[in-house]
């Protein structure tokens, strides 16, 4: 298990092992956003209230999904850079804050578009909005101050220690629907239980989550493999990986 | 089909641009996620190999996997 673990956080290693992994991440994620997308739009029957409108559902959840992922695996591989020193842990951890951010924006834009037709206004300072909004305030802060260092050691551990401070949000954001019911409502979607929704609408949901998953998966390992060359350029490994690829 | 046409697809029974709008924005930055990653890949690809001729100063050893530039 340690050899493993030592194996994964050596970037060469990493570098390597992560080509092979990628296309099949890439390819999981195509068809399945694919599908769902598919699926969603066309064949998925209009809800009895919201009409066409709740096909927003199947890029917001996902979106939404991910922006809690990201930001937890983000305080995650900051947790082990920190205590094991891993420094593929930080590189992964650089790459994911913008993709982060990224979610975080397209759940805040498509619950405000899908806001309007539904509850008559974009905006209203509710719990769930007002948390996913610190939310991407976090992703930005940790970007920016990983930037505002002119040491790279320093800005790794301050960005670090900022994610895993923030991680807190996190909860703050799922019981959000509860603790302050306003205006967002419940969740409809869990692990646990059956889905409020029938069949056909909750599959491509399903589908389009796990999709948005593997395209997070497929595009830090991609990023991460540029960040370990952008880090590693002087080491030897780097220069005869240039060298044989003439 | 949920649809009995494309008109009716497209206006998607009136709500249409809000659907269209928040698909689109999502489309568009996953998107430019992929294409920012491409580019990031191409400008390290170019500096490595320009380094590579420069000629490093490493003797040539054994680069396990090394299966893309």
């Amino acid at each position: 298990m340690w050899t493993f673990i030592h194996k994964w956080g050596s970037p060469k290693w990493f570098y390597a092992m992560s080509a092979r992994v990628q296309p099949w991440c890439w390819a999981a994620a195509l068809i399945l956003i694919a599908l769902g997308t598919v699926w969603g739009l066309a064949f998925a029957p209009a809800d009895y209230q919201q009409g066409d409108s709740f096909r927003i559902i199947y890029v917001h959840v996902p979106a939404a999904f991910l922006a809690q992922s990201v930001f937890v695996s983000m305080a995650a591989a900051s947790l082990v850079f920190m205590v094991w020193k891993i420094k593929v842990a930080d590189m992964a951890a650089t790459v994911m804050a913008p993709f982060g951010a990224v979610m975080t924006f397209v759940a805040l834009f498509s619950g405000a578009v899908w806001g309007v037709p539904t509850w008559g206004t974009w905006w209203m300072w509710d719990a769930r909005l007002t948390s996913m909004l610190i939310l991407l305030f976090l992703f930005l802060g940790v970007i920016a101050l990983r930037g505002a260092f002119t040491s790279r050691d320093g800005g790794s551990k301050a960005a670090s220690v900022l994610a895993m401070v923030g991680v807190i949000n996190i909860p703050i954001i799922k019981y959000s629907v509860d603790w302050w019911f306003t205006l967002h409502q419940s969740s409809t979607f869990s692990v646990t239980s059956r889905p409020a929704m029938p069949t056909e609408m909750w599959l491509p949901l399903l589908i389009m989550v796990l999709g948005f998953y593997c395209f997070f998966i497929a595009l830090t390992l991609m990023r991460t493999r540029s960040e370990i060359l952008r880090r590693e350029i002087n080491k030897r490994w780097v220069m005869d990986l240039a060298k044989e690829a003439r | 089909m949920a649809f009995s046409s494309l008109g009716a697809f497209f206006a998607m029974g009136g709500h249409g641009p809000y659907v269209w709008a928040a698909w689109g924005v999502t489309a568009l930055l996953m998107a430019a996620c992929v294409i920012h990653a491409r580019i990031e890949r191409r400008q390290l690809a170019r500096v490595l190999t320009r380094r590579a001729r420069r000629g490093g100063t490493s003797q040539p050893h054994q680069a396990s996997h090394a299966d893309d530039p």
